[in-house]
């Protein structure tokens, strides 16, 4: 039986995944605390419920809170927070997409498999973060 | 690279890993639920934004529908939880001798949390909202 080979520091792409996946593991907890701290100062608790509040906090888009109390949702958009949406957008569907990549390599033992994974996840990864600045600055 | 398995699938369950293996096992059910379905929530409100086709608004009134909320907020902390636990192994390995422990550790704080918050949701439900 093989065993999995442990990623050696340095400049290879199970190595560098796998710590992008603890750093963007980090950073969800502190956007997510950012997210919500500053909804709740700009008054989410009068204006929001719980299930509300965390649509705002994992996806800061005025879209995404439509069926809230907030007056004008207008003034809750802005330049930082389409940063917030895009840097989560990017930490998190990097995360999981590459999240399945790894599940979907610890069942296939094919080598050819592995390239027409890699090639479908790079492809859809390009396509989710360009779907996603669309939406984003659209909206 | 992939493992070269000679384990039929009830051989494996049948393995007692024990509670640190129930949250691996957990940890990429909850992965795969998250990255499946919000995947296909985003989908589905690009095209109710779009074009308000009829599939795409069954696929989202399903997604907000209470008792899948029940799962995706299990997911999300579990799965938030569970990868701070192994962050915390991976930086200092010295831990490692207590990962059983981190495990209960980890429930502990899971219970209460998920608790809380379902009670809340569930509230509004019986409360009629």
């Amino acid at each position: 039986m093989q065993t999995r080979k442990v990623p050696h520091p340095g400049w290879n792409l199970e190595y560098m995944m796998w710590m992008f996946t603890r750093l963007s593991g980090l950073s969800f907890f502190f956007l997510a605390f950012i997210g919500m701290a500053a909804a709740l100062v700009m008054g989410a608790r009068n204006q929001m419920d719980l299930g509300t509040l965390m649509r705002w906090t994992f996806f800061p888009n005025p879209n995404h809170v439509l069926d809230s109390n907030i007056p004008n949702v207008d003034i809750w958009a802005n330049g930082f927070w389409q940063i917030m949406q895009m840097l989560l957008i990017f930490f998190g569907g990097t995360h999981g997409l590459n999240g399945l990549r790894v599940v979907i390599e610890d069942y296939t033992s094919r080598p050819a498999w592995q390239i027409i994974t890699r090639l479908i996840f790079f492809v859809l990864w390009i396509f989710m973060i360009l779907a996603a600045v669309y939406v984003i600055l659209a909206s | 690279m992939a493992l070269d398995r000679k384990v039929g699938f009830f051989e494996a369950l049948r393995y007692k890993g024990g509670g640190p293996m129930l949250a691996w096992a957990l940890h990429r059910i909850s992965g795969l639920g998250m990255i499946i379905f919000i995947s296909l929530h985003v989908v589905s409100s690009f095209f109710t934004q779009q074009m308000g086709s009829d599939w795409a608004i069954s696929i989202n009134i399903v997604y907000e529908s209470v008792y899948f909320q029940l799962f995706i907020v299990f997911a999300v902390l579990f799965h938030g939880l569970n990868g701070m636990r192994i962050i915390i192994l991976d930086l200092w390995p010295k831990m490692l001798r207590y990962q059983r422990e981190m495990t209960w550790l980890q429930w502990l704080i899971f219970i209460p949390m998920y608790s809380l918050t379902i009670f809340i949701m569930l509230q509004r439900v019986f409360a009629g909202g």
